[in-house]
Formats: structure tokens, C-alpha cells, sequence
């Protein structure tokens, strides 16, 4: 993948120094929060597979590192206020957290995509769709998997064996972020890598930097778990929907294979998930139990303002 | 401390939920139809509306709880 094309002056900034650690002077303000948001989102990908055009040696240079810092503060702040304003019992901590997950799942009452998929939505809108979601899915599970050695050990096993079904058990054919960019081919779009970064709303990034913050700090590794159990947890009847949609709209083949897929698989992780990997580090480690809260709350929350701004542009809000 | 041993069963039956299966090769459903298992863990429905029998599809999360 190549660097994106800058939506500001700190995104701007950000490009030039990765491309040229001699480049830039001091990193300016960001314009706009979908500045800050690329800005982020370029930091975070030095961490996953990088760019083409930008010095691999970014990813730990202390300047860059200042940057991202800044950038992580303002969002956890951020996701962190929308959560305080939100959530319904302050300061209680749950006893039973796959019950408080299954409650917060069941409270939720974003708009759903797949919804709008399944019954109404035209080719066009599903093509957007799929490129807004190749942001995620083409690196799917991975924001999860820089969590496995910071768990103790039930949390620990309970992720590999959910992961290891994510990453196609040993089987490259089937692994999830594979399936996708067969699909993305098989809908007439392109499978790379990162390949519509650029089409990527401010929504999206910011849906897609929660999850690499979460992934990448040790201290947030309950968000991180949280997030992946409401992730889970909303997945097999909306996956269901999108496969029904895409027939709908004759795009049955390899892309409604890849969400058939996750009707099967997200049943069994959604158990995995929430009573093996989140019941048990509660348990063993319960100054995280309101943390995994707090990451599956972020999940939905930012879920939604994507879905929200989507539906809008299409004139389909509710 | 001793370093203690953990459950993992291989049959677990969630509330409300799927029975989760663990290690097998194949399941044959009502019908009589064996399905090939790829997984190491499989949710088997228990509901019985899951559109796809003999596996789960989260369809039991939307009938009421009796
Ligand atoms: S138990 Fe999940 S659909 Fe029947």
C-alpha cells in the first residue's frame, strides 16, 4: 500500500515525515477531526504492514511516536466521554460480565447496514459499502492478535482458539481477511491492501482507530477484549442479512461466501468471546472487568455513528 | 502457588444458547446428514431456528426467553 493522500495540515505533515524522516519541522495542528483521524490511522498502519513509500524505520522514531501519543490522548479522551455520558450504572462494577455484555449488546439500538442491504439498498451503495469495510476486513483479527501475550492464561488460550478459526485454521484459503479480498475481486473491486483508504469516511478511521488503539496498549487490553466480544456478538445475523442482500443483488458468489462464513463462525465466537476470553480475565483480573465494558460500549457507539453517516449520504436514515 | 488446572470441556452448553462442541470430525444432523467439521469448536443450535442446521446462527438471541 502507498501513503494516503492527505486531508489537512497534520495529515500532511505525517505523510512527508514517513516518506522523509529529514522532511517537516514541527507537526502542525490538525484542521479537522478527519485530519486527526487519517493522521492516526497512517500512524497506527507503520504497526501493521506498512507503506511502500514510507521508511519502516517511522514506526519507532520518537518524533512520530510524540505525534501519535498526542493523537491517542485526544481519542481515548474522546471515546472515553461519549462513554461516561452513556453508560446507564456509574461506577457499579458487574459481577457477571458475559451477562453485562449481553445486556449492552441487547441495549443497542444503532442503525443497522445490513438491514438496509438486506431490503433496500442498490448496487451502488453496496459497492461503497464493501470499500468502506475493506479498511477493516482486509486486516481482520489483527488489532486482536497484538493482545495475546498480555493475557493471563484462560483469556489467553480462549483468544488463540478464536483467532486461530479468524486466520482460517492453518488454512490460507480460509483465512477471513483472504475470504474478503476474494470477494472484493469477485464484486469487481480491488482486493489490495488498504486500496480505498482514500474513500475511507472520518467515521470509518475513527471506527478502525479505535480498534488499533485498543489492540496496541497493553493497559487497554479489557477495551481490547470487550470491543472484539461486542464485534462478535453483533455479527451472525447481520452477516446474514449482508448475504442475503448481495443475492439480492446477484453478488452471490465469493463476497455473500465471506459473510455466510461469519453466520456460522461469529455463533461460536460471540460464546468464546464473551465467557471464555472476557468472563475469565474478569475474573482473573478484575480491574478490567468495567474496561471490557467500556471497549464493547466504543464498538457499538462507533458502529453506529459509521452506519449513521452512511445511511445519511445515502438519504436512507431512518 | 501451585499452578492450578483449568476445565475445558469439550461439550458446553451455553444458557440460552448454542451447545459448543469441541474436537469433532463430523456431525450428522436430524436428518441424517453428516456435515464434515473444519473447526476445532463448532456451536451446534439448540433452539432449533437456526436457518442453517445443525449449526447456530444467533438466531436464538432474538426469541423471547421463556
Ligand atoms: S441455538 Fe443459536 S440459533 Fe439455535
Amino acid at each position: 500500500m502507498r501513503l494516503p493522500k492527505p486531508r489537512g495540515g497534520l495529515s500532511e505533515w505525517v505523510v512527508a515525515r514517513l516518506a522523509d524522516a529529514g522532511a517537516a519541522g514541527a507537526a502542525p495542528a490538525a484542521d479537522s477531526l478527519e485530519d486527526e483521524a487519517l493522521a492516526l490511522w497512517t500512524l497506527h498502519e507503520l504497526s501493521y504492514r506498512g507503506f511502500e513509500d514510507a521508511d519502516d524505520h517511522a514506526e519507532w522514531d520518537p518524533e512520530v511516536l510524540h505525534v501519535r501519543h498526542g493523537l491517542e490522548v485526544a481519542l481515548e479522551d474522546r471515546l472515553r466521554s461519549r462513554w461516561e455520558a452513556a453508560r446507564p450504572v456509574a461506577g457499579d462494577l458487574p459481577d457477571d460480565v458475559p451477562a453485562a455484555l449481553e445486556a449492552l449488546v441487547a441495549a443497542d439500538d444503532g442503525p443497522s447496514l445490513a438491514d438496509h442491504v438486506r431490503r433496500r439498498a442498490d448496487l451502488d451503495q453496496v459497492l461503497e459499502l464493501l470499500r468502506q469495510r475493506s479498511i477493516y476486513h482486509l486486516k481482520e483479527s489483527d488489532p486482536s492478535a497484538f493482545v495475546v501475550p498480555r493475557l493471563p492464561v484462560r483469556a489467553k488460550a480462549a483468544l488463540m482458539e478464536l483467532q486461530y478459526d479468524e486466520y482460517g485454521d492453518g488454512d490460507p484459503n480460509r483465512l477471513h481477511a483472504h475470504l474478503f479480498a476474494r470477494g472484493l475481486e469477485a464484486a469487481g473491486l480491488r482486493p489490495e491492501y488498504g486500496a480505498y483508504i482514500d474513500d475511507a469516511i472520518a467515521e470509518n478511521l475513527e471506527m478502525n482507530n479505535a480498534g488499533s488503539l485498543f489492540g496496541l496498549h497493553r493497559r487497554l487490553r479489557g477495551a481490547a477484549m470487550g470491543h472484539l466480544a461486542a464485534f462478535e456478538m453483533t455479527s451472525s445475523i447481520p452477516s446474514r442479512k449482508m448475504a442475503q442482500g448481495l443475492d439480492r443483488l446477484g453478488l452471490d458468489g465469493p463476497m455473500a461466501a465471506y459473510y455466510d462464513e461469519h453466520v456460522e463462525a461469529d455463533a461460536i465466537h460471540e460464546q468464546l468471546a464473551a465467557r471464555d476470553i472476557c468472563g475469565t480475565l474478569a475474573e482473573d483480573e478484575p480491574d478490567q472487568a468495567m474496561e471490557i465494558l467500556f471497549g464493547a460500549w466504543t464498538c457499538l457507539d462507533v458502529e453506529a455513528r459509521f452506519a449513521t453517516a452512511m445511511l445519511a449520504s445515502w438519504g436512507a436514515d431512518r | 502457588m501451585r499452578e492450578r488446572d483449568f476445565d475445558h470441556p469439550e461439550v458446553v452448553l451455553c444458557p440460552d444458547g448454542p451447545m459448543l462442541l469441541r474436537g469433532a470430525r463430523s456431525v450428522q444432523d436430524a436428518d441424517g446428514t453428516v456435515h464434515p467439521v473444519r473447526r476445532p469448536v463448532v456451536a451446534l443450535c439448540r433452539c432449533e431456528k437456526s436457518s442453517r442446521l445443525p449449526w447456530c446462527d444467533g438466531t436464538h438471541k432474538v426469541i423471547p426467553k421463556g
